[in-house]
């Protein structure tokens, strides 16, 4: 059962993640209108937003610690939000400016922050591995530091992903993977890409736990990411996770979704999770004032960043060929 | 120096390993068969003996798995070794190498570092046909962020992985099986070193005038090093005084010791056991011209893999790889013109 703090936290986290992708979906379309260039104004090149998808960053982070690692996907920001990713580097990475976690050499697929141990990987299912790496690191180390493996459902058809389960399990590392079904892989349906209606069945293929959280549901993947947290930090091994979730934009920003039922989006909006939640941590104990309160610093936070990434400078255009080594 | 400190490449792998890993707790080393069998190629022997296998860890066939582990492991302050197995199998992955451990340095903006070698089997002629064969030393050295170090004997090898390990980018350590000393497959008598007993490092980018000379640069590294030095003392016999240089590093490249070997001799043959067209060969041949094209007296010439999978039939294999006649021949052509 969650604490207090731990309900705050989490919606916290939630509202700065949806204020955050809301914010970077206006900001997106910037320069490039009347005509969608890709390559046009302050943001350009792809973008990948994870709006609806805030339970799973929240309810898995809220028990991680900075020396815990996460590795995420091309859609990365509320992850990197959760992990206490630094906001301003963050957004000046993806607005392509010197001050950016890698002096904007990465961009938005490609996150990487050793302070609170946050990479991601803009190719699909490809952080696995790493994540397991960092795992067996730990272990190596003696420390109880774990790495959680954020992949889609996409991804968990992907050989590496695989490869990476079957590791975790025979070497009994600390891993959590969590798999956010948001789906669609891009314009594909779960039920046309993977043979099991719910990835939990296949941890038994590597004779670990394995759970399914439905209808993006903050509070049951609380519990059961807490299980499997704690069953890591233990020496007990991985598990995994799926979490029936949503993706509120299309795949990228400026994907006409023609693939998509009409109406879906509005249904899951419906049910959204943020709101649910508040409800849930009212009725918990916390209160208005104090929700209203963490709302607004939630969105101060986000503004802020932007503003800093904003004004910052662009690299010097030379500095394309420098930090390619240590 | 007691003659009993000369020693195989693989021998000469293994032992810099083994030193590091004694120096340094971070250092483990993972791959497959490289635990119990110690390395197909000889390349771990002893290792788990000594260290156990929390840090000498036989791995599943996964190579994205594992590689990708090191990535992980790297990045999280340890200082992973990782074999794969032949290069050939770099294929099933690559993402693993040149879209993260290559590019992770870069997208951190020099925040993060990559301390990682992986060490891979090399090269041909032995009949192991087109998918254990290959050396593609200019696959790897394309890709940005990749350190490529291919040793062509004992002393070197040594001082290369230990330099390797050291390193805080990711490096691929290529060697090439054929040069490893194995009881099971013949090798050239120049591959085996005296090797000192202390650790020592030799930095990347320096490649070696392993044959000093002054009518023709011969470039080269890896097992063609070998053929290219038998070459010379053929050619030394028709009184054409061959300069060999072993790059042992091709990023870093030396650039600049082939310039000056050829602002000497005025005439290039380069030697690579890889494919010829977009790769090595060409990439020394445009360092000379690029610097200065008046340099050479004559066609510069390129001896390498002509473009096809290494077939598996002896002669059909002999006739694709580059071997000592053929140089000699290519120098003789490049001795036709000028002076």
């Amino acid at each position: 059962m969650p604490t207090k703090s731990q309900l705050l936290w989490m919606y916290e986290i939630m509202e700065k993640a949806r204020y955050y992708e809301d914010t970077m979906a206006a900001a997106y379309m910037e320069g490039k209108s009347p005509k969608f260039d890709i390559g046009a104004g302050p943001l350009p090149g792809e973008m990948h937003l994870a709006a609806g998808q805030e339970p799973c960053a929240a309810a898995v982070c809220v028990h991680l610690r900075a020396d815990d690692t996460v590795t995420a996907t091309h859609r990365p920001h509320h992850a990197a939000i959760a992990k206490g990713v630094d906001l301003k580097k963050m957004t000046a990475e993806i607005f392509g400016k010197a001050t950016g976690l890698g002096g904007g050499r990465g961009g938005h697929m490609h996150l990487l922050d050793p302070a609170v141990n946050f990479v991601c990987s803009g190719i699909i299912g490809e952080g696995a591995g790493p994540a397991v790496g960092a795992a067996l690191a730990a272990k190596l180390k003696g420390s109880d530091a774990i790495a959680v493996s954020y992949i889609g459902e996409g991804a968990a058809n992907q050989g590496g992903v695989h490869e990476a389960l079957n590791l975790a399990a025979l070497w009994k590392l600390p891993v959590v993977f969590i798999i956010e079904d948001n789906g669609w892989g891009i314009s594909v349906p779960k039920s046309a890409s993977t043979a099991v209606a719910d990835n939990s069945v296949r941890a038994a293929g590597y004779g670990i736990p394995g759970s399914h959280v439905a209808d993006n549901d903050t509070l049951t993947l609380f519990d059961l990411a807490e299980q499997a947290v704690n069953r890591a930090r233990r020496g007990d091994g991985p598990t995994l996770i799926e979490v029936e979730t949503y993706r509120y934009y299309g795949h990228f920003q400026g994907d006409p979704e023609l693939y998509r039922p009409k109406g879906e989006v509005a249904a899951l909006k419906a049910k959204d999770p943020i709101a649910r939640l508040r409800r849930q941590i009212i009725g918990q104990g916390v209160t208005e004032e104090e929700a209203n309160e963490a709302l607004s610093k939630a969105k101060r936070e986000v503004d802020e960043a932007f503003a800093f990434a904003r004004a910052a400078a662009y690299p010097a255009p030379g500095d394309a060929l420098t930090r390619v080594f240590a | 120096m007691s003659s009993n400190r000369i020693m195989t490449v693989s021998r000469a792998i293994s032992e810099a390993i083994a030193q590091e890993m004694r120096a340094d707790p971070t250092v483990f080393i993972m791959g497959e068969d490289i635990g119990t069998y110690g390395g197909i190629f000889g390349a771990t022997t002893g290792l788990l003996a000594e260290f156990g296998k929390e840090r000498v860890r036989d791995t599943p066939i996964s190579e994205t798995g594992f590689i990708g582990a090191g990535v992980g492991a790297a990045m999280a302050g340890m200082r992973p070794i990782v074999e794969l197995m032949f290069v050939d199998f770099f294929g099933v992955c690559m993402d693993a190498i040149y879209n993260l451990a290559a590019k992770n340095i870069y997208f951190s903006g020099g925040n993060y570092k990559v301390p990682m070698v992986i060490m891979t089997a090399t090269g041909g002629g032995y009949s192991d046909a087109g998918q254990h064969s290959q050396t593609l030393h200019a696959t790897f050295a394309h890709l940005p962020g990749l350190k490529v170090v291919a040793p062509s004997n004992a002393y070197d090898a040594k001082g290369l992985m230990i330099s390797a390990i050291r390193d805080d980018s990711p490096v691929m350590f290529m060697f090439h099986k054929g040069l490893q000393g194995l009881a099971w497959m013949a090798s050239p008598e120049g591959a085996a070193s005296e090797l000192p007993e202390e650790a020592y490092a030799i930095p990347f980018g320096e490649a070696k005038v392993v044959r000093p000379g002054k009518d023709v640069t011969i470039v080269s590294l890896s097992m063609m090093v070998h053929r290219s030095l038998d070459a010379a003392e053929e050619l030394a016999t028709q009184g054409i005084e061959a300069e060999v240089i072993d790059l042992r590093t091709i990023v870093p490249l030396d650039r600049k010791k082939v310039i000056e070997s050829v602002r000497k001799t005025g005439r290039l043959v380069v030697v690579d056991e890889d494919y010829k067209s977009f790769g090595l060969t060409g990439e020394i041949i445009a360092t000379v011209a690029e610097e200065d094209p008046t340099l050479l007296k004559a066609a510069p010439q390129r001896l390498a893999v002509p473009d096809v999978p290494i077939p598996y039939s002896r002669p059909m294999e002999q006739y694709v790889l580059p071997s000592a006649d053929k140089i000699v021949a290519a120098v003789l052509t490049t001795m036709k013109k000028g002076a």
